[in-house]
């Protein structure tokens, strides 16, 4: 579980979060979401610490992030798994090479541990025969998948995605946020996702956050969201004809 | 600018704190050793061959003096080349081929988010990602200089006896005498302080990148420029310290 109390954050003169608190749960996909520029990537980069936020605190199971040394933050950030928007796949590294790097870098496992790891985290996410594929060579959609893989190989307890459908067909949204529902359930981790992709919304949000000029405006589910009464969020649901096609039935 | 400066110490100061284990700093250490040192060789070497013969055949004519011996021509070359030549003038070279791509890789990492993924993986990106770029150029960069001293005062010889401005009996005495191995080492102390700067500064130019493609190209124009000037400063102050009676 994460808790966040009361995170601000300003750049310049600019508001960007103003008092955020919440509760992520365990064990389900967890979903922010908002309009671009309503600060929901700044938040989830002051939730993992790649950007510090001027106030508040953020709570890995109890844990104070920011309230320790850098060893604590260490400590907790290396049960951290994150899909980026773009993938973040290092470059000059193949498929294997870039999911096997976590464990090479903070395990001492052996090779063929590692080996039999990656194999089993790329075939989990539906990926096989790729090792040795470089990031080039591969499409956005697997990009995504060898970055979810990267992220679950050291079986983290929190997993972060940003945008993880963003630049995606619908049919390999639907893989990747079928994806995202399934390891948070079966590892039973905190998962949190950053989306404004209403597909995604209605099918995979257990847990849904919205946020409007760095404030949470609502807190439901997917199930509660078409008829939650606040005009921003209505406005933000309903821009997407499919939705509103919907609603006018 | 003092902010800068000090943000740069600070950069350094983060080289050398959480670090991972040896092992995976010995890997990345040599890979980077190939690059810079190897990637560097044929450029060094061709300039440093052109250097030394532009300067036998230019000592040869500012030489108007039938008094002075031809073998001095060779002592200027050596002088030239050992002193100010193969450390500074291949430095420059150095930050603008090796320098520029240290900034642009890290650059692009920072805007792709690949330098992101490491924090959150708990590894420190700065010590992980500069560290062996900057024990990679201390270790090359000094040999890369001793090569182009080398080549430098083969392409005088060439030059002074192809073309008859010198003899090579002379030209080898020339080299030998009056040979004070201070100057050797002067030069390698100014080559590990040139290889420190040209690499930790384009690093941090790099990995401070923030926008896009274009001010990836712009950190690298960057990362050359200030390392160039701080090279000279070094230059300039190594010399004063070092050389002045």
């Amino acid at each position: 579980m994460i808790e966040i109390k009361n995170i601000s954050k300003s750049f310049s003169d600019k508001t960007i979060l103003s008092g955020f608190s919440g509760v992520f749960e365990k064990g389900k996909p967890n979903l922010l979401i908002g309009a671009s520029g309503t600060g929901k990537s700044v938040l989830l980069k002051c939730i993992v610490g790649l950007v510090y936020p001027d106030e508040g605190q953020v709570f890995y199971d109890g844990r104070d992030f920011y309230g320790g040394d850098r060893d604590k933050m260490i400590e907790v950030r290396r049960e951290m798994g994150m899909l980026f928007q773009g993938g973040a796949l290092f470059d000059s590294k193949n498929v294997e090479q870039n999911v096997m790097f976590p464990l090479n870098v903070l395990t001492k496992m052996p090779y063929s541990e590692k080996i039999e790891r990656v194999n089993f985290c790329l075939k989990r996410v539906g990926l096989e025969n790729v090792n040795s594929k470089m990031p080039s060579e591969i499409s956005g959609g697997m990009k995504k998948r060898v970055g979810i893989a990267r992220a679950i190989v050291n079986t983290p307890n929190y997993l972060f995605c940003d945008e993880p459908n963003s630049g995606l067909d619908p049919q390999t949204s639907m893989v990747i946020d079928d994806l995202i529902q399934d390891l948070s359930e079966d590892l039973d981790i905190t998962t949190i996702v950053v989306t404004h992709d209403m597909n995604s919304v209605m099918g995979i949000g257990e847990k849904i956050m919205f946020l409007y000029k760095g404030e949470k405006l609502w807190e439901g589910n997917k199930n509660e969201i078409t008829h939650s009464g606040v005009k921003e969020l209505d406005d933000f649901v309903f821009a997407n004809k499919v939705m509103n096609s919907l609603r006018n039935k | 600018m003092i902010k800068e400066i000090g943000k740069y110490f600070i950069f350094l100061g983060q080289l050398l704190v959480n670090r991972e284990s040896f092992k995976t700093y010995y890997k990345l250490t040599i890979d980077e050793c190939v690059g810079i040192g190897i990637g560097s060789l044929f450029l060094v070497a061709l300039v440093s061959t052109f250097m030394g013969a532009v300067t036998t055949v230019q000592t040869a004519y500012n030489m108007v003096s039938d008094f002075i011996p031809k073998y001095v021509i060779a002592q200027v070359v050596r002088e030239m080349i050992v002193l100010e030549l193969a450390p500074t003038i291949i430095a420059v070279i150095f930050a603008g081929k090796v320098g520029s791509s240290m900034a642009s890789g890290l650059g692009t990492m920072r805007i792709t988010e690949q330098i992101d993924a490491l924090e959150v993986m708990g590894i420190n990106s700065i010590s992980y990602l500069v560290l062996p770029k900057v024990v990679a150029a201390l270790l090359m960069y000094p040999l890369l200089v001793i090569i182009a001293g080398i080549c430098g005062m083969m392409g005088g010889y060439l030059a002074g006896t192809l073309t008859g401005i010198i003899t090579p009996n002379d030209y080898v005495y020339g080299l030998r005498s009056s040979y004070n191995p201070f100057t050797v080492e002067f030069a390698l102390i100014k080559s590990f302080v040139f290889a420190f700067l040209v690499s930790s500064i384009s690093s941090y130019k790099g990995y401070n990148t923030q926008g896009g493609a274009l001010e990836v190209g712009i950190s690298s124009t960057q990362a050359v420029t200030s390392s160039v000037i701080a090279v000279l400063i070094a230059d300039y102050l190594l010399a004063q310290l070092l050389l002045a009676k």
